[in-house]
């Protein structure tokens, strides 16, 4: 994403890099296809001794980063982490961290993050769509489903939005509280899991509310903001990755006497996908700095890189696909692996047109 | 201001917020169209009254009539004149392109007698390098200058050149050697627009503007001492040139003062809300996809340039990364000016006689957006040097390689 790292940095990238290419690669990714939770727990663990998990807590909590806003640190690993297709909850990990570490009580944190940045436990986001909540003298009501649900069937702790009365209350529900029923879903990517979780009545002291009854909107926006930021990091680093591998096939591949990538039809279909690609790098970075450092219009940053890479990945994916020739709709070929992470990445934490949406609400408020 | 010392940016951003609060006018619209009548008097006023004040050429060298300070000082300048009219015309390509270059290949005498001048406002500078024969492939020109004595006679017809009309001088590339390669054979010549023997024609594009000129040379004498760079080596020249074409045009040069291009409002620039709120659709979901899209397009526009201009000033990218923002910016043109189209429906191709409406503005738009794909380059050229310079795929064949240019086959013989 970002043209200029930090020594320490860059160093970070380095380390992670080699220790997915070490640890994680392409074939290991393709075993877990079967894997009910499409990651390995005690690898998950090592990614955490790495710092995958500690840039968005603070080292009062445990964690701590390596740069003055830790989220610019963790989509390097993101967009690593892309490059490779890798397993993983980044995403909801990160998330649910960053929210328990900002609003959430001693309590809480102390119960909550010291294992997520162990990489011991799992957390799972419910997203920006409420469930109905009903308070009462000292606890939470909560009905509803939430789908779907990354990492939801391996969570160990979901953090699940609720409307109550006219405002939004966030709620940490530890997994197997009586009434809630995770139910893992089939879908595109051969790793990430999605599940759909179900509260039938499920009931939490007060103890279990982050921050304030029906004061959770911004903080909801916020989570959603990181969880896009990473994901739009993420989805850069695949198309990049795939990008790379078209080029290098184009020009190690001949037919009539000559390399293919000396076909004028050719390269300027290359020129097209790399400036799709570097608009891809400039809209994702552009969108990290705006939610690392809080400015006023992060909301519509992540709205404009969602909306701008969503399409742009899959379309220029394919047609890398199409560059490869037969080979590239294979199933031993590694291309598919990536249009599927790129494609479940398009419609989840909102779908293109859903961002796009968003960015209409402000241009006609602002104009009316 | 005393001394050697370099004044610091935050007291000279002060000092210019003051100084253009109390001299400058504030931003005006009305004028800010190139093709009307007079904008050019009042560009030029405008910069001398910013030379008169001390503050023109900021990172022009000083002893050239510049300040020789720093892009820092330049950027904290053009941060605090956004409100003003400024000169911004100026900016491309007198500033950026042509005085940029004179800067870096001038000699002595050429960059003292012209640069104080374009930075008081009195010489508006042009290129004269595509020709009738073919824009793409511009080292083929067929401009010739030949030697007799102390000048150079040229001969031949340039074209596309914007603003040369209302502009003094051109640097102009014309072909001093026939019994060499294309490239070798080629000299950058400083030409003094109104004079006899040149004769400059508007070109009425089709969107009914006429910023585009076509001239033509006949026996024109250039004295030698406005040979830029060397003779024979007018490549290089122009090389460097095209190096701060796509910096000025991308945002990034130096040498550009206040906003460069055009007046970017920012937000909704084409006026979409507008347009479908007066159709009453504010609350259809196609309309609203369609403006979010119109949007999107030009904020990622934005950070695709800043990524860029940032990329080739480090060195991660090669100069030719430009052609990715060329590409990106004709496109993006291309696609927006669409859903302009999509959008107004019949208001885009009938209006109320006489009246200013938005319509009328993105339905002209949408006949003169192709212009973008062609000028400084054509897509299919910006293509060729992504993936050649920057991607690294092979060349195409070209004929002309290594063949004394008055060998190489041409329309018509």
């Amino acid at each position: 994403v970002e043209l200029e790292l930090s020594d320490d940095q860059a160093f970070f990238v380095e380390t992670t890099r080699k220790f997915l290419a070490a640890e994680c690669p392409i074939p290991v990714v393709r075993a877990l296809e079967h894997d009910p939770a499409g990651f390995d727990r005690a690898w998950w663990r090592r990614g955490a001794e790495l710092g995958w998990t500690s840039m968005l807590v603070p080292e009062a909590d445990g964690g701590g980063s390596l740069s003055e806003h830790g989220l610019l640190d963790l989509v390097l690993v993101a967009e690593e982490m892309g490059r490779l297709v890798s397993p993983g909850p980044l995403v909801p990990v990160s998330v649910v961290a960053a929210a328990v570490a900002a609003r959430g009580s001693a309590d809480q944190r102390a119960a909550v993050l010291p294992g997520l940045v162990a990489g011991e436990t799992i957390a799972a986001w419910c997203g920006v769509t409420p469930v109905d909540g009903e308070v009462r003298a000292d606890a939470i009501v909560l009905t509803g489903t939430a789908v779907p649900v990354e990492a939801g069937a391996q969570a160990d702790h979901l953090l699940v939005a609720a409307r109550t009365g006219s405002g939004l209350t966030q709620v940490l529900v530890p997994a197997g509280t009586p009434g809630v029923t995770v139910t893992p879903l089939g879908g595109l990517d051969l790793v990430r899991r999605f599940a759909s979780v179900r509260f039938d009545g499920v009931t939490l002291p007060a103890t279990a509310v982050v921050g304030e009854v029906g004061g959770a909107a911004a903080a909801v926006e916020r989570q959603l903001q990181i969880a896009c930021a990473l994901q739009c990091a993420e989805s850069v680093g695949v198309v990049d990755r795939v990008f790379e591998m078209t080029l290098e096939y184009l020009g190690d591949r001949y037919s009539f006497g000559r390399p293919l990538s000396s076909y004028q039809a050719l390269k300027h279909r290359m020129a097209d996908d790399k400036m799709w690609l570097e608009a891809c790098h400039a809209t994702a970075g552009a969108a990290a700095r705006a939610v690392a450092t809080g400015t006023a219009n992060a909301g519509e940053l992540v709205s404009v890189a969602k909306r701008w890479i969503g399409p742009h990945a899959t379309e220029l994916i394919q047609d890398c696909v199409q560059l490869h020739g037969g080979i590239g709709v294979t199933w031993e070929h590694d291309l598919h692996l990536y249009l599927r992470r790129a494609t479940v990445n398009r419609a989840m934490y909102g779908t293109p047109e859903w961002h796009a949406e968003r960015l209409a609400a402000d241009l006609f408020g602002a104009a009316s | 201001v005393s001394g050697d010392e370099v004044e610091p940016v935050e007291r000279f951003r002060q000092r210019a917020r003051a100084w253009l609060a109390a001299t400058m006018p504030p931003e005006c619209d009305g004028m800010a169209q190139r093709g009307e009548p007079g904008r050019w008097d009042h560009e030029r006023r405008l910069q001398r009254t910013i030379w008169d004040g001390g503050f023109a050429g900021i990172c022009f060298p000083a002893e050239y009539g510049g300040l020789g300070l720093s892009v820092e000082h330049q950027r904290a300048f053009t941060q605090e004149s956004l409100p003003y009219d400024m000169p911004y015309a100026l900016n491309v390509p007198t500033f950026g392109i042509l005085a940029a270059t004179l800067v870096d290949h001038g000699t002595h005498e050429q960059k003292a007698r012209h640069l104080p001048a374009i930075l008081r406002g009195d010489e508006v500078w042009v290129q004269f390098l595509s020709e009738p024969s073919g824009g793409s492939d511009l080292a083929g020109c067929l401009t010739r200058a030949e030697r007799d004595g102390d000048v150079f006679i040229l001969n031949g017809s340039k074209i596309w050149s914007s603003g040369a009309v209302d502009a003094d001088y051109a640097m102009c590339l014309a072909r001093t050697n026939w019994d060499v390669p294309k490239h070798r054979g080629l000299t950058m010549l400083i030409v003094k627009i109104h004079q006899p023997g040149v004769q400059v024609e508007p070109i009425r594009q089709v969107d009914g503007s006429t910023e585009f000129c076509q001239e033509f040379f006949d026996d024109v004498p250039i004295p030698v001492g406005d040979v830029v760079g060397e003779i024979d080596d007018g490549w290089t020249v122009a090389s460097r040139l095209l190096v701060h074409e796509r910096l000025a045009v991308g945002g990034g040069s130096p040498y550009t003062s206040g906003r460069s291009g055009g007046h970017d409002a920012g937000g909704d620039d084409l006026g979409l809300v507008e347009v479908v709120q007066s159709q009453g659709r504010a609350g259809d979901a196609h309309a609203r996809q369609l403006v979010a899209e119109a949007h999107v397009r030009q904020v990622v526009h934005g950070q695709l340039n800043r990524r860029l201009t940032q990329a080739m000033r480090t060195g991660a990218m090669v100069p030719s990364a430009g052609s990715l923002m060329k590409l990106f910016g004709a496109t993006n043109v291309m696609r927006r000016a669409e859903i302009g189209l999509e959008l107004t429906g019949e208001e885009g191709v009938v209006w109320p006689a006489g009246a200013d409406t938005v319509g009328e503005r993105l339905g002209s738009f949408t006949l003169g957006r192709q212009g973008m794909s062609l000028g400084g380059g054509s897509n299919e050229i910006q293509r060729n040097i992504i993936s050649e310079r920057l991607l690294g795929m092979p060349r195409e064949a070209a004929a002309d390689r290594e063949v004394p240019y008055r060998d190489v086959r041409r329309a018509g013989r």
